[in-house]
């Protein structure tokens, strides 16, 4: 018997490859009710080609997920959301500085998050983010620009809002204009209409200007460009001007905002300031790709020349892992970044640990004199709690750190807790699934099949 | 079965002298800061053509503020493995947009083919890299309390001391080394040093599960026997587990540092490497014995409270 096992061991390959032969020329013998024995080591056991059927389709299922997995992530257009350090582009943090007595608040904020907007309208920028960040910051991500220089010159101009002549002559700036808001009064007119006040120089400025140009249009532009064309109806002496015309309540609305936030009430200082060429990060992607795959063989080679049948089968569920992260990644609101995808191929070596621990319980098991099938079982129950144990402890980190932290660690840690919870499913599911698949189907015969000398 | 207890003074003594080396360099010369702790500007881009570095010094000339920036070039390689064309990264401090593009217009103006692809321009102010310490400090110090919190809720206070302590002994080693090597940090190492938090305790909790369960099952003997049994029967997956990933960080560190030549990610994979060295070492030779040590404190204790 002890002959039989060694010649099993040292053949295993070819061992395995006449188990699947055998099938495939015996197949099912009529009236065995879809079973057929075949002698192994003396021993009768028992082919299930049911289950096996599932085992290999189950299999081939993998394949194809990671295929499209893999396809997808490649696929830089559609595919799984890159950060700007790989996608290339811009980031920028500004603070906003008081100016005078106008104070930092929430509308102030509101009002430059505005301007900036328009500006990057005009770069015409897929997925722009202009967000509030803390009280008094301003967070630009600009992903994806043809040109990323011009953007960063784009954002950092002051603001500019001017009312101009029909001759061209530039009459009063925005920084003279004290506030523009929406009104209406409806005993006089159904439509709403923008109200606007200027400070002292402007309201002589304004004074001056309706005096010459009464009757004439005076042009109003935000930068470049031109968001209003009023007609000048009356003299305004007091500082208090309305631009009236059959106005929606929102596009009275929007100029108000626009006039407000081109009088720019707070400076903006840059804090940070990122900027990547567009092909810079993706001959890192590229080389990260490559090593990637390098890695994943290798593990695959070292678990399958150590773990025998059952190293396949931590292929196939670290395969699978992969193909589950990246799918997570595309789905769920994540930006992968450099530090991301160094994460993520680092996991490829971590996430079969979960696989390594149940196989060494196993072996212990079978050492111990178990039969297989009860060491699979006791060994998976065994390896169940270091995992989740170890697995929560990390977890706890990357929860504390995507409370805490910021930016690019924040992200770091939304990778790091995918790749944890996708792991941990597949170590504890997936090969459970298949290592019973794999014995139920007679595949896994001894402890051969998983490595054990005895 | 190996005697790892046994010989713990021996791994004491090698990671006390690991430890004290490191604190020593980190008091002395500290860790080479990056722009993203520091503040401060890094440039890169490709100059299009042999540019000698009397030539780049001489476009750098006019910037007052650079006198004492560094100015590295980087070699990479293409697929086939030929020299791509050599990068420039300069470091300075921080320096505001105007005369940040006043730079980029003098070497464009000297060096016709720089392209507008291969660039990067990164500007941190001091405000936000003294944040950005402060965060991970603060938040690195707040996992620690979550994690002493989950495994004495799982296993004991002692298991939690002895993980924490091998984990901090792991983390002083890593930025030792960082400190003696003088590999500029910066943001990608805060991401490496949070995997080798995650690296070691994982480790180290699963040393201590077998642990658990040992003594669950064994009524007589002594811990000292638990403990080697213990150690010995994980050493497999130990070694496994990070062999695998030495694998793919080696595929890695090859990839970067061939092929691009300068990275802050190549700081990133060292100190992933050099972490999953220190956590398998610390999680084997130091946690454990550790927990032991902390036992036998209390059963003297308790020896000597029957004594009186």
């Amino acid at each position: 018997m002890t002959t039989w096992l060694r010649s099993a061991i040292l053949n295993r390959v070819w061992n395995l490859a006449l188990v699947f032969r055998s099938r495939s020329w015996a197949g099912p013998a009529p009236g065995c009710a879809g079973r057929f024995e075949r002698r192994v080591m003396g021993m009768k056991k028992t082919f299930n080609p049911g289950r096996l059927l599932i085992l290999v389709v189950l299999c081939v299922l993998i394949i194809f997920s990671a295929y499209h997995s893999f396809q997808n992530a490649a696929d830089r257009e559609e595919g799984i959301r890159r950060g700007l350090d790989i996608a290339g582009g811009l980031y920028v943090l500004m603070e906003a500085v008081e100016t005078g007595d106008r104070e930092v608040d929430e509308d102030a904020i509101n009002r430059a998050i505005e301007v900036i907007r328009n500006r990057v309208d005009e770069l015409g920028v897929a997925e722009p983010v202009i967000a509030p960040q803390g009280d008094d910051r301003i967070r630009i991500e600009l992903p994806d620009l043809e040109d990323v220089e011009q953007a960063r010159e784009i954002i950092g101009r002051t603001a500019m809002l001017t009312f101009v002549g029909p001759d061209g002559e530039e009459i009063v700036t925005g920084a003279h204009l004290e506030g523009a808001r929406v009104e209406r009064q409806p005993e006089i007119s159904p439509y709403p209409f923008v109200s606007l006040e200027f400070d002292s120089v402007g309201t002589r400025l304004f004074a001056e200007a309706t005096q010459e140009y009464f009757g004439e249009p005076i042009a109003i532009y935000l930068d470049d460009t031109k968001i209003s064309e009023p007609v000048v109806r009356a003299v305004i002496t007091e500082g208090h001007a309305t631009i009236e015309g059959n106005f929606e309540y929102e596009e009275a609305a929007e100029l108000a905002l626009l006039l407000r936030s081109g009088a720019l009430p707070v400076e903006l200082r840059e804090l940070e300031s990122r900027l990547v060429g567009p092909t810079l990060g993706q001959r890192t992607e590229e080389i990260a790709a490559y090593a990637a795959a390098v890695g994943l063989i290798l593990v695959l080679l070292f678990m399958i020349l150590y773990y025998r049948l059952a190293g396949i089968i931590a292929g196939f569920a670290l395969v699978f892992y992969l193909s589950l992260v990246l799918w997570a990644l595309n789905y769920l609101p994540t930006t992968l970044t450099l530090p991301g995808i160094a994460g993520l191929i680092l996991s490829i070596g971590m996430a079969v640990d979960a696989n390594v621990i149940i196989f060494e319980r196993i072996k212990d098991e079978l050492r111990s004199g178990r039969t297989i099938r009860s060491a699979m079982e006791s060994g998976f129950n065994r390896a169940f709690r270091a995992i989740l144990d170890a697995n929560v402890t990390t977890l706890i980190v990357t929860v504390v750190l995507f409370i805490m932290a910021s930016g690019p660690v924040r992200g770091f840690a939304v990778t790091l807790f995918i790749g944890i919870v996708c792991s941990m499913f597949t170590a504890i599911v997936l090969t459970r699934v298949l290592l019973r698949l794999a014995f139920k189907s007679g595949v896994i015969q001894s402890g051969a099949y998983v490595g054990v000398k005895i | 079965m190996i005697d790892f207890i046994g010989n713990r003074r021996k791994a004491y003594l090698l990671s006390a002298a690991l430890i004290v080396a490191g604190l020593l360099s980190l008091a002395i010369f500290g860790l080479n800061l990056g722009i993203d702790f520091t503040g401060g500007t890094v440039l890169q881009f490709y100059v299009g053509e042999e540019a000698s570095l009397e030539e780049i010094e001489a476009a750098i000339e006019p910037f007052d503020e650079l006198e004492g920036a560094t100015v590295q070039v980087i070699q990479g390689r293409d697929l086939e493995g030929q020299p791509t064309e050599e990068g420039l990264i300069i470091r300075g401090p921080y320096m505001p947009q105007e005369r940040r593009d006043a730079l980029v217009d003098e070497f464009r103006s000297r060096f016709p083919g720089m392209t507008a692809d291969d660039l990067r321009i990164e500007s941190v102010g001091a405000v936000i890299g003294a944040e950005l310490t402060r965060q991970a400090l603060l938040s690195l110090f707040v996992a620690i309390l979550a994690m002493v919190a989950y495994i004495t809720f799982r296993f004991e206070f002692k298991f939690a001391v002895a993980t924490i302590t091998a984990l901090l002994h792991n983390i002083i080693i890593v930025l030792g080394i960082f400190s003696i090597l003088q590999m500029e940090i910066n943001v990608p190492f805060v991401a490496a040093i949070l995997t080798v938090f995650g690296y070691s305790v994982n480790d180290t909790i699963v040393i201590m599960d077998r642990i658990r369960e040992n003594i669950k099952h064994r009524k007589k003997g002594e811990y000292v026997e638990v403990v080697n049994q213990s150690i010995n029967q994980n050493l497999v997956r130990s070694i496994n587990t990070s062999l695998t990933t030495l694998l793919v960080l080696t595929a890695l560190l090859f990839g970067f540092h061939y092929f691009i030549g300068s990275l802050d990610l190549i700081v990133f994979v060292v100190a992933l490497i050099l972490g999953v060295f220190v956590g398998t070492y610390s999680s084997i030779f130091i946690a454990s014995p550790l927990w032991l040590n902390l036992q036998d404190y209390k059963f003297s204790l308790s020896r000597r409270r029957k004594a009186a």
